[in-house]
């Protein structure tokens, strides 16, 4: 089990107000993801329910239990740090040991499930080592070893990958979705990069300054973003925003419209001439200037279509694919 | 051809930081060749003092007349008391300052520094009263607390920047793992912080070994440590240069063992979170 509840949790550093008020349900089993933009308070969101943090108000239930008082040792909960964080003068060995060994465990039962977890994680030619002589992503995977051993009744993940290159990023990724399909153990996972939070997520939980700006799966924000603030950080590249009479001709403040939901062809109604046309062979983005809509308009067109630097282009956008927004930046029905 | 300078620059640094080593060093070789000659030879020039015959007759006058072994037995008393009296206060404030700093953290680290820019002696009449009224004069307990009161600042100082090292999300780490307070700090940080506290230990043995000031004004028969004993055979007349040698050397000696030995320990617990 590991069902986690914030209950009108706040808090405050000195005078600053990092959480205001906030309620939060995390099911058990969930692959839960806060993520938002640097200082929007979700480590301290995850601080706070690990008990690294302690809430001005408000509760934190696990399992229905208050926890809110209960120390960090005693909430039955793993954590993976962003630095990795292990001991570096115990072996690998002893670094995931330690703990069962905390817990009381006997040598045995302890020996069997550290060799169980490295052989899980591709770690067990390692065990003898100490951390500093191991690569990063194999230190990440200690990391995760110590939180897999104790059978927590929920991970929490703190920026795992930050500190890995971009391939070795992309496969602790499927790794960490792979342990949660084995598992089912409930995973809180912060992160600041949007791809992760998209491909990782069973539940998206958008941050901005201590507040949510909505929750919910990956592809509910993608396709029914509540502000602009959502829009403009769910999907990459980022929404185009477009105001002024485009958007008020369709009763709106601001038109969205994404980069892949922007055709390309004679006789549609906007144009303006490629800057960049960025080729990713699969696709080519066009940043394209001289809209009259705004500074630059993002378009998508397939990987085969030549664009150069100067060229003219002519595009609109996919009726249904767009996204209205009031002028207080909060999605039109 | 780039690498034949290379080579030639590399030789050449070599024997500049020789030369500059063997500069800084000369003094207490001479003092060591001199406590080797006779009084008569050891005031010639130094081509003849060089050439005059070697003897260990400086050192047997030496031991025959003071005792070296209770002056030894002091500095190491001393030494090391007041080094572990420092830890002992300095270990919990240092701890404090790193882990749960204040907003006047900074300030009370500056503040305690600054006493050390004081000049010694502006001290010494106050402390020399204090000492008359606890009848702490000539007392090995004494010097043991001033030691301990002048290094403090250095102690913490070193010991603050060595846990600062530590990285906090390993302790939060150890506390996810399960780790009470107690095993927190026996099997998380204390190992940890073992070499920082070593360092800390041997440069503060090697400062109160040397330390001359207060050992000299505060002791007379009883206490006094080595640098007593060196400072019993300085004439203002200079005409036991042998002895005073011999007594010099026995005196640094151990210093200068240990020093050797640790040097390395030393090294990296100076340069500490300096290259990261």
């Amino acid at each position: 089990m590991g069902r986690i509840v914030l209950d009108k949790v706040t808090k405050t550093f000195g005078n600053v107000e990092v959480i205001p008020p906030l309620d939060l349900t995390i099911e058990d089993g969930e692959f839960c993801v806060f993520v938002g933009p640097s200082g929007c308070g979700k480590s301290t969101l995850l601080r706070l329910i690990a008990g690294l943090e302690d809430v001005t108000s408000g509760r934190v239930l696990i399992d229905d239990t208050d926890a809110t008082e209960i120390p960090p040792a005693k909430r039955g909960l793993a954590m993976v740090f962003q630095s990795y964080a292990l001991y570096p003068h115990m072996t690998v060995r002893k670094n995931i040991a330690f703990p069962l060994r905390m817990a009381g465990l006997d040598q045995a039962e302890i020996d069997r499930r550290v060799e169980e977890a490295a052989k899980v994680l591709n770690l067990t030619d390692y065990l003898d080592r100490r951390p500093g002589q191991l690569s990063g992503g194999q230190r990440q995977r200690v990391a995760i070893g110590r939180a897999i051993v104790r059978e927590p009744k929920a991970f929490l993940f703190d920026e795992p990958l930050s500190n890995l290159d971009a391939a070795l990023r992309v496969g602790m990724r499927l790794e960490i979705s792979e342990l949660h399909n084995r598992l089912g153990t409930t995973m809180i996972y912060v992160t600041h990069d949007q791809v992760e939070a998209m491909t990782m997520a069973d539940k998206i939980v958008v941050l901005r300054a201590g507040n949510i700006e909505q929750v919910g799966s990956p592809l509910e924000l993608y396709e029914r973003p509540r502000n602009l603030f959502v829009a403009g950080f769910i999907g990459s590249p980022t929404m185009n925003f477009i105001t002024g009479p485009e958007a008020e001709k369709r009763g709106a403040a601001t038109l969205g419209i994404r980069p892949e939901h922007i055709r390309v062809g004679e006789g549609l109604p906007w144009s303006g001439i490629v800057g960049v046309a960025e080729h990713l062979g699969s696709d080519t983005f066009l940043h394209v200037h001289d809209t009259g809509l705004a500074e630059t308009i993002t378009v998508r067109v397939p990987g085969d279509v030549e664009f150069k630097h100067g060229d003219r282009v002519v595009f609109g956008p996919d009726e249904a694919k767009i996204h209205l927004f009031d002028a207080n930046g909060l999605r039109k029905p | 051809m780039a690498r034949a300078v290379k080579t030639r620059r590399k030789a050449l640094n070599t024997a500049l930081a020789w030369a500059v080593g063997v500069l800084i060093f000369f003094p207490i070789l001479w003092v060591v060749v001199l406590s080797f000659k006779t009084e008569g030879d050891a005031i010639k020039t130094p081509l003849e003092v060089l050439t005059a015959p070697w003897t260990v007759e400086s050192y047997g006058v030496v031991q025959e007349r003071s005792d070296y072994v209770k002056h030894f037995f002091n500095s190491v008393v001393i030494s090391v008391g007041s080094t572990l009296l420092g830890l002992l206060v300095a270990v919990p404030a240092a701890w404090s300052m790193a882990f749960v700093p204040s907003k006047r953290t900074k300030d009370i680290l500056m503040w305690m520094l600054s006493t050390k820019m004081l000049p010694a002696v502006g001290v010494l009449y106050p402390i020399y009263l204090l000492f008359i009224q606890l009848g702490l004069l000539d007392t090995r307990l004494g010097l043991v607390v001033v030691l301990m009161l002048i290094n403090l600042p250095i102690i913490v100082w070193m010991l603050y920047t060595y846990f600062r090292e530590i990285p906090g999300e390993i302790l939060e780490a150890a506390r996810m793992d399960g780790a009470g307070l107690r095993e927190e700090i026996l099997y998380v940080l204390t190992p940890m912080a073992v070499p920082g506290m070593a360092s800390t230990v041997l440069l503060n043995v090697i400062l109160a070994w040397n330390e001359a000031f207060w050992t000299l004004n505060l002791t007379a028969a009883k206490a006094g440590p080595l640098t007593a004993f060196i400072a019993s055979y300085s004439s203002p007349e200079g005409l036991f240069y042998a002895k005073l040698s011999a007594a010099s050397t026995m005196a640094i000696a151990p210093i200068l063992i240990l020093g050797w030995f640790s040097q390395k320990q030393l090294v990296r617990g100076l340069t500490f979170g300096a290259v990261k």
